[in-house]
């Protein structure tokens, strides 16, 4: 198939979102008949109405759903010249994802095996690193929500939030600093004569692996705290002066009602984690390669975008199938997530 | 759980526990940038200096790429605030079928990795301005404003819609029986009403936009920004100025902070001194015109 096609089918998608929306609307006014009100231009005023449509349209067409859409389709294109791009052998193709899975054809195995091995611990130790930053600020969580007087929890919030404004980069500077071989933590374990030589923490990828934990803490503590926070304080009371034990006030009261809470900070801190770039960029050790450095060099070193558009497709759908699965797991509609 | 001394000692460990691990790797790093030692650290420590500033401000790379990433922050914050509070408006009112397919396309961007929003900006700006011959849009910086626009407008939506549920429907309808238009209710009434979220959301777009990285290190291309460079210097190797950058980054905000703290309690104190005299204003009608009515009228 051509690629003219494929540019058509792109434009037609946000025409037809729109047709779609339209369409909605026109049904629900006819359903609900005379009570369905001033129309949407009569209920703001014109000038506030035109603006309304013009930057919604904005930012839903042109800044959100036309460059995903064009990156979906570069995907599926072979790298040409500029001047054969649209030519006849601009043709649909899927090289770009048979690249990712066997690479040029120089591997021993025949599969790309550096990719597809940094690609599954990308998502292994996303999906661990998002688990013990659950575990990590469920506690503190529950504490701001249910424990902490009022003074107190003002003091947590701002202590929580000022780390997170000094920059991705300089927070993965300060875990090289600490981890290095010749870094703030060796010193302190040689100087106690715990060791005889210094560990290679960064080559190990501990550093990595702490850094991508720290680097995402604050994402996880604030869809848990809102969750807890609605929870009714009477429950709790009730449930102790029956008995219970406090870890079963956790397992069957407040843990089922922050589901929602769970659900957004778990697929935050899991997203986040496996697009990371600056960490892996400043603590990945020389042997190891996290995913997102690959689609950044697909890019600008190989120069290859539309196989760098491919490994991009790829990193999104991973993400949303992980999206759907905690939904699922905690039986949750997207809409119930942010709440 | 923290009824007895010891959960009480237990939850108390734990806090400083893990403020000591967001605050220790922060805090070692500030120390070094005030070390004579070249190589990042904080013992032995050889002597104190500020020569660490003084090269940091002289990278000429780091001041260009603060002033670039202020004025992208500042285009962000121009296109992100109206564009966020454009979102909210429209998702209150969007008819109830509609909505769930438009709530999944504005929050998407915040579920996406910030890479992907900035690869598919690019490429779809390379293509089209290309096509269409427009290549002097085709720059780092517009790019950037772009793609980090995309996402952050859909923090400040948030950031409106909780404000615009706290709204008060009825001082709409009050201005529209006085036979205000429509316009006139926007500009009078609901815009004053979301001031604080209009100031909290632009501070956040601001700082989000100043601190990106992920999204801006593909839609900046050959242009560098504060993040970029460092990027650049901290893979070259590891300098003490890096630090001293941190350290300074680290007051500005805790500085601003505690600004935007006062700022808040101030304007706190002053609703809470208004309604008192508004309070006090009505007793005082109440008690020379009719005590009954007030009395029955009162427990709000």
């Amino acid at each position: 198939m051509h690629a003219s096609v494929g540019k058509i089918l792109v434009l037609a998608v946000p025409v037809l979102l729109l047709l779609a929306f339209l369409l909605l609307g026109l049904w629900e006014r006819r359903a609900l008949g005379r009570a369905a009100g001033p129309s949407f231009v009569a209920r703001n005023g014109a000038p506030v109405a035109i603006w309304l449509v013009l930057m919604v349209g904005f930012w839903t067409i042109v800044l959100i759903v036309l460059p995903l859409l064009h990156m979906v389709d570069l995907s599926f294109r072979p790298k040409l010249p500029p001047a054969q791009v649209g030519g006849p052998q601009d043709l649909y193709t899927l090289d770009n994802y048979r690249f990712f899975l066997f690479g040029g054809g120089f591997s021993a195995s025949g599969w790309n095996d550096t990719h597809i091995q940094a690609f599954l611990i990308t998502i292994l130790a996303s999906i661990l690193i998002t688990i013990l930053n659950l575990a990590l600020c469920y506690p503190l969580a529950f504490y701001m929500a249910k424990v902490a007087p009022e003074a107190r929890l003002r003091l947590l919030m701002l202590l929580l939030v000022t780390p997170y404004w000094v920059n991705e980069i300089l927070r993965a500077f300060a875990f090289r600093i600490l981890f290095g071989t010749q870094g703030v933590l060796n010193k302190a374990l040689l100087g106690a004569g715990l060791l005889t030589e210094p560990i290679d923490f960064i080559g190990q990828n501990v550093a990595l692996y702490a850094g991508l934990s720290y680097a995402y803490l604050l994402l996880m503590v604030f869809p848990l705290y809102n969750a807890i926070e609605s929870l009714d304080r009477n429950q709790l009371e009730a449930a102790r002066d029956l008995g219970a034990p406090w870890w079963r006030i956790h397992l069957d009261i407040v843990i089922p009602h922050s589901r929602p809470g769970i659900a957004s900070g778990t697929t935050l801190v899991f997203m986040l984690t496996a697009g990371a770039l600056a960490a892996p960029q400043v603590l990945s050790g020389p042997n190891t390669l996290w995913f997102t450095p690959i689609v950044y060099d697909r890019f600008y070193q190989a120069f290859n975008w539309p196989q760098g558009a491919a490994y991009a497709f790829i990193l999104l759908v991973t993400c949303i199938v992980f999206v759907l699965g905690v939904l699922r797991l905690f039986r949750l509609g997207l809409g119930e997530m942010h709440r | 759980m923290s009824r007895e001394p010891f959960g009480r000692l237990l939850v108390g460990l734990y806090l400083v526990l893990f403020f000591l691990w967001l605050f220790g790797p922060l805090a070692v790093m500030a120390v070094t940038a005030f070390n004579v030692s070249a190589y990042p650290q904080i013992h032995p420590f050889e002597g104190f200096t500020l020569d660490w500033f003084a090269r940091l401000l002289a990278d000429r790379d780091v001041v260009y790429g603060v002033r670039q990433s202020f004025w992208i922050g500042l285009w962000v914050v121009l296109l992100s605030v109206p564009t966020g509070l454009a979102g909210a408006l429209v998702m209150l009112q969007i008819d109830r079928r509609a909505r769930g397919l438009y709530y999944l396309v504005v929050v998407s961007p915040v579920l996406t990795p910030g890479v992907i929003i900035g690869i598919s900006t690019v490429i779809f700006w390379r293509e089209w301005t290309f096509a269409l011959d427009q290549r002097w849009l085709y720059q780092g910086t517009v790019l950037t404003v772009l793609a980090q626009s995309s996402f952050i407008s859909a923090y400040t939506m948030l950031i409106f819609l909780s404000r615009l549920q706290r709204f008060d429907r009825t001082l709409e309808e009050a201005a529209l029986d006085l036979g205000a238009s429509r316009t006139r209710i926007f500009f009078d009434i609901l815009l004053p009403y979301l001031r604080p979220a209009i100031f909290t959301a632009a501070v956040l777009a601001f700082l989000s936009s100043f601190e990106n990285y992920n999204t801006t290190t593909f839609a900046i291309l050959a242009d560098k920004t504060l993040t970029t460079v460092l990027a650049g210097r901290v893979r070259q190797g590891t300098t003490p100025a890096i630090s001293a950058l941190a350290v300074l980054i680290i007051l500005v905000t805790v500085v601003g902070a505690l600004v935007y703290e006062l700022a808040k309690r101030r304007e706190e104190r002053a609703r809470l001194r208004r309604a008192a005299v508004a309070r006090r204003a009505e007793v005082a009608e109440e008690l020379a015109g009719e005590p009954a009515a007030g009395v029955l009228r009162s427990p709000a």
